[in-house]
Parts: C-alpha cells; sequence; structure tokens
C-alpha cells in the first residue's frame, strides 16, 4: 500500500498542535522542509526535541510553534549561537520557552529506551555534575546486583517523529547511509513516523540492499518525496552542507526583524519546498553537488 | 585585548612580533600533546583543528573518533562541523550514536578526549552550560554535548580554551562536566575511567594537575609571554612547577598546514 503524500498533507495530518515533535538528524539529514511546513501551517505549543536544536530549531521557535524544547547541545554548528532561542531563555522574548536538558548520551538513550518499551535506561554520565540538579528526571540508581551507581534517563516517546532518508519505497521502508544519528531510535519510540527522502524508489531497490534499511515501513505512516529537502543541512551523497548558510544565520538570527523577514520570504510567502529550490536558484545547488564515491558492492547470495 | 580573546580570528602574523598568532601557539601546542597516538575523540571547533594537525604532523596514526558516529575518520578536507561528510567518505566505520557512546566511549576505548570550555577551576571543572543563573542566565552557553560522557569515560582529558578572568575563575557558574575533586583519594575511589584532565593548553601557557593535591599547575609559557601575564589572566594564584619550560615555538611546517590546509579563512586561528 503506498503511503506516498505531499509535505502539506502529511504534516497536516501527522503533526497536530501540543504535540511532542522530533526532527532528528545529527548535522546530516535534517529535514528543514518538514520544519517549515508546521512553520506555515502554524501549529503552536509543540514540545520541540533534537540532541541539538540547530539552525531548524531556532527557526521554528523564533517562528512561535513552541512551548518547550528538549536538547542535550543548543548551538550553531562550527559558528556560534541559536539567538531566537537564546532570547526565549535568557529574556523570555518574546515569551518564556520551557527547556528539558540532557548530554549527548543521555537523550540518545531516552530514544533507545522509549523505543524498547523500557522504563528507564541506565548510563555512567552525570557523576559529580550539576545537571542532574536542574533536571530532576535525571536519577542516580544503584545497580540491583552489584550497587554501582549509574544513572537513569526517562524513556522519550514523541507523538511523530520526522526523519529524513535518500531513498525509500512508497510503503516507507527507508535506507540511510553517511551519518546514522538517532533517527532509528527517535522512528522507533515515536508514535507517528513521517519519512521524507530525496527519491522514492521501487520496493526492489530496497531488497537488494537490505542491510542499508534503517526504518521499516511498518512503523511508517507517510513518506514525501522531497529533494533537497534538508537544505542547508545535507544529505550524503546527494548536497553538501550549505555552510555559507549557517555563517549567514548568525546575522538573520540575532536581529528579530531580520528573522521575520527571513520567515515571510522564504517560509510564509512560498507555496511548498519546490518553490524554495527554484528561488535558491540553480547555481547554488551546483555548489553544493559533492563529486562521487561508491561504494563497492556486496554479494548477498541467491538461496532459491 | 586583541580580537583573537574573542574567538575572532585573523592577527595571524606580527602579533607580539613573533610571526604567529596566539590561537596558532594554543592549535600547536595541543596538538604535540597527542603525539603517543591511539583512539583520539574529537570535539567541535578548536580540537577538530587540533586533531587534524596532530595526524598531519605528530601522530599520523591517530585514530579521530567523531561523536557524530564515525571511527577512523580521515578527512580531506578540514571539517567544518563534527557532523561534516568529509567525515564519513573513506573512513574505517560508521555507527549509530548509541554504539558510538555506548561501545566506544563508555566501554573505555577511548585514550583521549578534547573539551573546550567557557570557564574552568583549579581542578579542571567544566561549565560550558550557562553564565550566571541557570533559570534566568546572563548567558545561554551550548550545554554539554558529549562533554559530560567524554570527562568521565575518556581515559585521559585535554583542555583547550583561551584564557582570562573571567574564563580561569575561582567557582564556576555551572559544573557540567566534572575534574578533579581536589581528594585524591576520593577521585581513586570514583570508579570511572578518566582520571579528570590531564592537560589544559591555552593561549598563553600549558598547565599539568599536580600528583598530589590535583591542582592545575603551570608547566609551560609560550613564547613571548610572562608569568605576570599568565597571573593577570587567572583568578586564582597558579602553582608553578620548579622547572618552569618555555613551549617550543611553532614550525614552519606546522604552521602552513594551519594557514594553508586546516584553516585557511582563519576562522578559529
Amino acid at each position: 500500500m503506498s503511503k506516498v503524500a505531499t509535505m502539506k498533507d502529511a504534516v497536516a495530518d501527522l503533526v497536530r498542535d501540543g504535540d511532542t515533535v522530533a526532527i532528528e538528524g545529527f548535522t546530516h539529514l535534517i529535514c528543514f522542509a518538514a520544519g517549515h511546513e508546521i512553520i506555515r501551517q502554524k501549529r503552536r505549543d509543540l514540545t520541540l526535541c533534537r540532541m541539538t536544536p540547530d539552525v531548524i530549531y531556532d527557526q521554528m521557535i523564533g517562528a512561535g510553534v513552541a512551548a518547550k524544547l528538549v536538547f542535550s547541545w543548543l548551538g550553531n554548528p562550527g559558528v556560534g549561537s541559536l539567538h531566537a532561542i537564546r532570547r526565549r531563555v535568557e529574556n523570555a522574548d518574546p515569551g518564556p520557552l520551557e527547556i528539558e536538558e540532557y548530554s549527548h548520551f543521555g537523550m540518545v538513550c531516552r530514544y533507545v529506551a522509549g523505543a524498547s518499551n523500557l522504563p528507564f535506561f541506565p548510563i555512567r554520565s552525570y557523576y559529580e555534575s550539576d545537571i542532574p540538579t536542574v533536571n530532576p528526571r535525571i536519577v542516580p540508581i544503584a545497580s540491583p546486583y552489584d550497587g554501582t551507581e549509574v544513572y537513569a534517563v526517562p524513556p522519550l516517546n514523541p507523538d511523530v517523529a520526522i526523519v529524513h532518508a535518500q531513498r525509500a519505497d512508497a510503503g516507507g521502508n527507508a535506507q540511510i547511509w553517511g551519518l546514522l544519528g538517532c533517527q532509528k531510535e527517535a522512528a522507533f519510540a515515536a508514535k507517528r513516523v513521517l519519512v521524507v527522502c530525496e527519491e522514492v524508489v521501487q520496493e526492489s531497490v530496497v531488497r537488494a540492499d537490505p542491510n542499508r534499511t534503517v526504518i521499516p515501513g511498518l512503523i511508517v505512516d507517510a513518506v514525501v518525496e522531497e529533494p533537497f529537502a534538508c537544505h542547508p543541512s545535507y544529505a550524503q551523497g546527494y548536497y553538501d552542507r550549505d555552510n555559507r548558510f549557517y555563517l549567514d544565520w548568525e546575522a538573520t538570527s540575532r536581529d528579530p526583524e531580520a528573522l521575520a523577514a527571513w520567515l515571510k520570504e522564504w517560509v510564509f510567502g512560498l507555496e511548498s519546498h519546490r518553490d524554495y529550490v527554484e528561488k535558491m536558484g540553480a547555481e547554488r545547488w551546483d555548489s553544493l553537488r559533492p563529486g562521487d564515491a561508491p561504494s563497492g558492492q556486496v554479494n548477498y547470495g541467491e538461496y532459491a | 585585548m586583541t580580537a583573537n580573546e574573542d574567538g575572532a580570528g585573523g592577527n595571524r602574523t606580527g602579533e607580539r612580533g613573533l610571526g604567529w598568532s596566539k590561537s596558532e601557539m594554543m592549535i600547536v601546542a595541543s596538538a604535540r600533546q597527542l603525539a603517543d597516538g591511539g583512539v583520539c575523540f574529537v570535539g567541535i571547533g578548536l580540537p577538530n583543528i587540533v586533531c587534524n594537525l596532530a595526524k598531519r604532523t605528530v601522530a599520523p596514526q591517530l585514530d579521530l573518533v567523531y561523536e557524530s558516529g564515525v571511527f577512523g575518520a580521515s578527512p580531506r578536507r578540514l571539517p567544518l562541523s563534527i557532523g561534516d561528510p568529509t567525515l564519513v567518505s573513506g573512513s574505517t566505520a560508521v555507527c549509530s550514536m548509541f554504539e558510538l557512546f555506548a561501545f566506544y566511549l563508555q566501554a573505555g576505548l577511548v585514550d583521549v578526549g578534547f573539551l573546550g570550555a567557557a570557564q574552568i577551576d583549579r581542578f579542571g571543572n567544566i561549565n560550558t552550560t550557562v553564565i550566571g543563573d541557570y533559570v534566568r542566565p546572563k548567558v545561554r552557553l551550548p550545554g554539554s554535548g558529549g562533554a559530560c560522557e567524554i570527562a568521565i569515560n575518556a581515559k585521559k582529558v585535554f583542555v583547550i580554551m583561551r584564557q582570562g578572568r573571567r574564563s580561569f575563575v575561582e567557582k564556576l557558574d555551572f559544573r557540567t562536566s566534572p575534574g578533579h575533586s581536589g581528594d585524591r583519594e576520593h577521585d581513586r575511589r570514583r570508579g570511572w575511567w578518566g582520571s579528570g584532565p590531564t592537560v589544559v593548553v591555552t593561549d598563553l601557557a600549558e598547565y599539568r594537575f599536580d600528583e598530589a593535591t590535583a591542582e592545575m599547575t603551570l608547566a609551560r609559557l609560550h613564547p613571548g609571554v610572562t608569568l605576570d601575564e599568565v597571573r593577570e589572566n587567572m583568578a586564582w594564584e597558579p602553582t608553578v612547577v620548579p622547572d618552569l619550560a618555555e613551549t617550543p615555538p611553532p614550525t614552519d611546517e606546522e604552521l602552513r598546514l594551519i594557514r594553508e590546509e586546516l584553516d585557511p579563512q582563519g576562522v578559529a586561528s
């Protein structure tokens, strides 16, 4: 059964006001196009979860979609700050933003617990750190076997996880290569899953290389084909990270008026990500195209 | 205050008439700490340049681990973030972040972890979370990322940061990542792989931690830096090793690699 939908319909169907939403992807495969559609549809009071909120959550929080942020590293990677988020946290400007903070491993293990139907996950982080003092959901516990002290983090089960893949079939079986982040964990932990991909491919393409399938259609609600959906993040083998955009974001994000103007021009003023791609222009996309480095092939064997 | 002290690049030549910038000296001195090779967990920003310089100079066999899920990275260009696609192509292994943090880091396979800091105290405890109060911070910093678990699980921790009265403090505003407690007996009993930071390299000097007291101790001054200047740029009176040495200056090759290959835009150096 085909789950292929448009971004507009998929977001309208799967993302609701007040939801806990995880758009994951660690630097790689961050689905900006889905974030933009959530902004466009004016969702409100979301709890946004991500290890690294990145520019996408700065845009979404700057646009007023969120009431709360759950994260482990808050910055513009390799550049500096996320000023729309900082304004909310430091000065409650234009309103307060509730935060719930972990370390990277803590966030990953929250998804693992959520995906595994476990009440908590134990890790050897947080000893003698102040993080548990500001986040009472991180709790020291003793091993029932030898008393070793570890810290428990609670499961994270988003209402909806949005993950981007290089390719998926119409049933939602999604294949990813390059950095895997914690998309698989987030997807299995979520109640609803939206897969966005660069290309929808035939099921036979997936079945020819099953080791590369990260997310099975079994847990996927909708599939959206949206080329360049990760810009200014990247898709390994398809387009490079647009570092110029990340650098430019520093000035845009610092000035609330510039941020509002950016949202008006690049999100509210456009119908869809197709328009965004066209507006960005062929020259920009050409500049981000990588050279070729194909993998070798393995032989799975025919066992008829 | 020079342009370098607030993190901006530039002013590379002619600063203090030495032919290199303070940041370049810091990068070079840090890279040389990695001469023993092994498995090195690379952080964002300066550590990224440092580790890639070390791989091109003192430690070609260094295994670079990135928290984004790469073991044995062999980047063709300087990675502009810790999730740069150049880290993936040609690497030894790519894995999920769960595997990276659980099987590589928490299980004790990482020899050296690199950390930066907004604030550090005399025992190597680190703040990367907030300046001021946590609930209404004066400055909201990025937070832990992987720093807290690197501090706890890497066998050795190297810190690289610019030094000043606001960064070398008596009391942290927030302890993100634990260092030494000041009680060696307590530290030995706490049962982590790591032993707190072993080296701190700044734009002015290099510090080690005293065997008995676990206190950060001034071990080397960078060329052209005086002891008074170091004192002016920290909030406590430093203990100094008896045989205070000078850091050997950057070589032409080290400077060439930084300027031509690793940071041609001068973003960090």
